[in-house]
């Protein structure tokens, strides 16, 4: 087997682990109300960071503004479960086609922002994308949406301007949505799952050469005839699908949803996960996600020091995964099981 | 790598002396945890751009229990963390207070944390009274002013110590149109804020039903709030001689300064948040001289409870306490009266509690005087019923306009 279909099934495995001992631990109320209340969020982030990971780490180009597609598919999809909660009652089936239209939403953002941006060279997405994070967290400050007999109304502004008879307000500009939560863990898992299996086939397939020849030498890449703009709108458009549903996730999982939640440093944020774990290696992504989500609630602990703490947690996991010394530590033991596994081989083999 | 090993230990062991100063200042602050006490619990920012108003009631919570156990009778354990304005923080922080065994919850100081951990307050039947959360979603079952539904179902165990935000945009108007204060009136609202919004939506309906005519509104954010010329140039030129300033003090030191750097000095006429505003560092509170304001709470009021407390804060914080403190103070009071008048013990269950609780806050005997009113009352729907008070800043002191 290759090298990366092993590391992509163990990460399979890894998710599919450590979703049973949480599931089972949550059961029986062995994960205390702290962890058990952050199961869905650190789903909604872990997928986050795989998303972003395409973007940054596969496709080599920085997005700056990952949290505003997120919030077009939080938005997009409170919206929706607010709108079906009467057509369709079931909440894991609404919960499904809430994430479908979200990721559709979110994946339309990420056209609409590639097809320029994604034809210039240089660092222009990431100007781009960082405004158009904080375009969308003025757009739905000012959005007001309301149902009624008739439909969904949308307006600008004021609530005034729906011209609402009767019916309800779902959207209120900054004061967000309320909606009472429908997201599972279970629900969770399923996203990461296929999160998963979409960018490892995706990076795994031709045009996932593609999009990694481009990152690594655009000009090399071009002279044998792969056509930039398509395999570049390819990855961050997937990028921006997953995001949405990802928002759509997190928000399900929220009592109130708040527009300033979607800002610059919510982006960065899940560019530090993406960072910590590594360019391109989505195992990573996943433990960094999981991790430093959970971290700032364990630091509660240390009471008023807990900031100060996390940032010099921080910095260590950033000196020891780059430490040489560790580094070499590390391979030497990797080597060493190698080495073993290449003697049972070998006698398997005789 | 001897080098690395021998700094990574240092760190360590400094921030386990770290943990170990905070842990003895936490359970320092919670009172006498050996005897029975009742575990009560807040959330609020205590870091972040919001963390004055979260230190604020931090602080004057501590206080109030500080003095509550003193007197012995009722003894309170307090824990307060922190939710750095965020509603997933806010849930967080609740989790942790609930596995830390909280009895009853001060709430969140701030109104989307608020919307967010009264709905799981509700859920889990814990007493929820915030004491400045101040958006109607808070609460639940105040039916929306355009449609006449209700979007939030009412959480029957939520209340508030504050006003609601609607409230205080409908009694800014009344008074404005029944004292007459302003013939061509200019609002600058933060159209980025819950309360802010909140206020203006109110005032501008019950504006156009009281005929008061509204020359000018203008809008800012928060990434906007350094500089208000467009603003204020708009009602100057609409000639407004009223300026509604919905938000709180500190863009509205901004906006003093500024009208007076142009020499436009219009009436100006702010809400409870505005309190504060002469403690503004490098504030020329000349400039003040003459704002309205409607508030509960005046810090220089002449009333012994106020000055004792005033004093308290000041002595150990080093800064005169807002309406938010006021509130935090009152709120834990009430907590406190309540219990005793339920005759309520440390060893019933949250969920017993709260009930007990609710029925004492919505008897008709229950009444209570604090800070922010006398006599205040809460009703079924958890609104609280005390008066706003009209006051004018003259000499850099608070005037009742009354």
């Amino acid at each position: 087997m290759k090298k990366s279909t092993i590391t992509n099934y163990a990460t399979y495995g890894g998710v599919i682990i450590a979703f049973v001992v949480l599931y089972i631990l949550n059961n029986f109320g062995m994960l205390g109300p702290v962890l058990s209340g952050q199961l869905v969020p650190i789903c909604a982030y872990v997928v986050m960071a795989l998303s972003l990971n395409l973007t940054v780490g596969v496709l080599g180009e920085l997005s700056l503004g990952h949290a505003g597609f997120m919030s077009v598919g939080a938005f997009a999809g409170a919206t929706a479960n607010i709108a079906l909660a009467a057509s369709i009652p079931n909440t894991g089936v609404r919960l499904a086609v809430v994430l479908v239209i979200a990721t559709i939403c979110a994946a339309i953002a990420g056209v609409l922002i590639g097809i320029p941006v994604l034809r210039l060279r240089g660092d222009y997405l990431a100007i781009v994308t960082l405004a158009f994070g904080e375009i969308i967290k003025s757009i739905i400050n000012n959005l007001y949406i309301g149902m009624d007999a008739k439909g969904l109304h949308f307006a600008f502004l004021n609530a005034e301007n729906l011209k609402m008879d009767g019916g309800k307000m779902i959207l209120k500009g900054s004061q967000g949505i309320t909606i009472m939560p429908t997201s599972t863990f279970v629900a969770g898992f399923v996203l990461v799952m296929i999160t998963l299996v979409i960018i490892f086939n995706l990076v795994g397939s031709r045009s996932g050469r593609a999009i990694m020849a481009l990152r690594d030498n655009r000009i090399a890449a071009e002279s044998v005839g792969i056509n930039v703009t398509k395999y570049k709108m390819m990855a961050f458009v997937t990028s921006a699908a997953l995001a949405g549903a990802a928002g759509a996730l997190y928000a399900q999982g929220m009592f109130v949803l708040d527009p300033k939640k979607f800002n610059y440093d919510t982006s960065i944020l899940i560019l530090v996960f993406v960072v910590l774990g590594g360019l391109g290696r989505m195992w990573g992504s996943i433990i960094a996600a999981a991790a430093l989500t959970v971290l700032p609630e364990l630091l509660r602990e240390v009471r008023d020091y807990r900031m100060l703490a996390y940032a010099i947690v921080l910095i260590l996991v950033m000196l020891v995964t780059n430490n040489p010394t560790i580094k070499n530590f590390v391979q030497a033991i990797a080597e060493k099981f190698k080495g073993k596994k290449v003697e049972t081989k070998g006698a398997g083999q005789q | 790598m001897k080098k690395f090993l021998s700094i990574m230990l240092a760190l360590v062991l400094a921030l386990g002396c770290l943990a170990g100063c905070g842990e003895t200042a936490s359970t320092s602050t919670s009172g006498d945890a050996a005897a029975a006490a009742f575990k009560i619990g807040g959330t609020g920012p205590l870091t972040g751009g919001a963390a004055i108003y979260g230190t604020a009631v931090a602080n004057a919570a501590k206080i109030a229990v500080d003095e509550i156990n003193a007197k012995g009778g009722i003894q309170f354990e307090l824990r307060f963390e922190d939710d750095a304005h965020d509603a997933e923080k806010a849930v967080n922080a609740y989790n942790a207070l609930k596995g830390w065994g909280m009895q009853i919850f001060l709430g969140s100081v701030t109104s989307t944390p608020g919307v967010a951990t009264s709905a799981q307050a509700n859920a889990d039947n814990i007493f929820f009274l915030t004491p400045s959360g101040s958006s109607t979603d808070v609460l639940g079952g105040v039916a929306d002013p355009l449609t006449g539904t209700v979007s939030v179902e009412r959480k029957s165990n939520v209340f508030q110590v504050c006003f609601t935000d609607p409230n205080q945009g409908l009694a800014s108007a009344q008074y404005i149109a029944d004292k007459a204060l302003g013939e061509k009136i200019a609002v600058i609202y933060k159209n980025d804020d819950v309360y802010s919004t909140g206020i203006y939506n109110s005032f501008k309906a019950e504006a156009d039903k009281l005929g008061l005519n509204i020359v000018s509104t203008t809008t800012f954010t928060t990434d906007s709030q350094n500089d208000f010329s467009a603003q204020i140039g708009k009602a100057k030129d609409a000639g407004a001689d009223l300026i509604f300033l919905p938000m709180y003090y500190d863009a509205a030191s901004l906006i003093l300064n500024q009208a007076n750097a142009i020499g436009y000095a219009p009436k100006f006429f702010g809400v409870d948040g505005m309190d504060g505003i002469l403690a503004v560092e490098g504030f020329d509170t000349s400039l003040a001289e003459g704002v309205m304001l409607l508030t509960p709470f005046a810090a220089d009021a002449e009333d012994e409870a106020t000055k004792s407390f005033v004093a308290k804060y000041e002595a150990a914080y080093g800064e005169t306490p807002n309406q938010f403190a006021a509130d935090a103070y009152d709120a834990v009071y009430a907590i406190a009266a309540a219990l005793e008048k339920a005759g309520a013990t440390p060893d019933m269950s949250a969920s017993d509690l709260c009930d007990a609780l609710v029925a004492q806050f919505t008897s008709a005997e229950f009444s209570f005087d604090g800070l922010t009113g006398a006599g205040m009352k809460w009703s079924a729907t958890g609104e609280v019923s005390k008066d706003p008070k009209g006051m004018m800043i003259q000499g850099g002191k608070y005037v009742s306009m009354d």
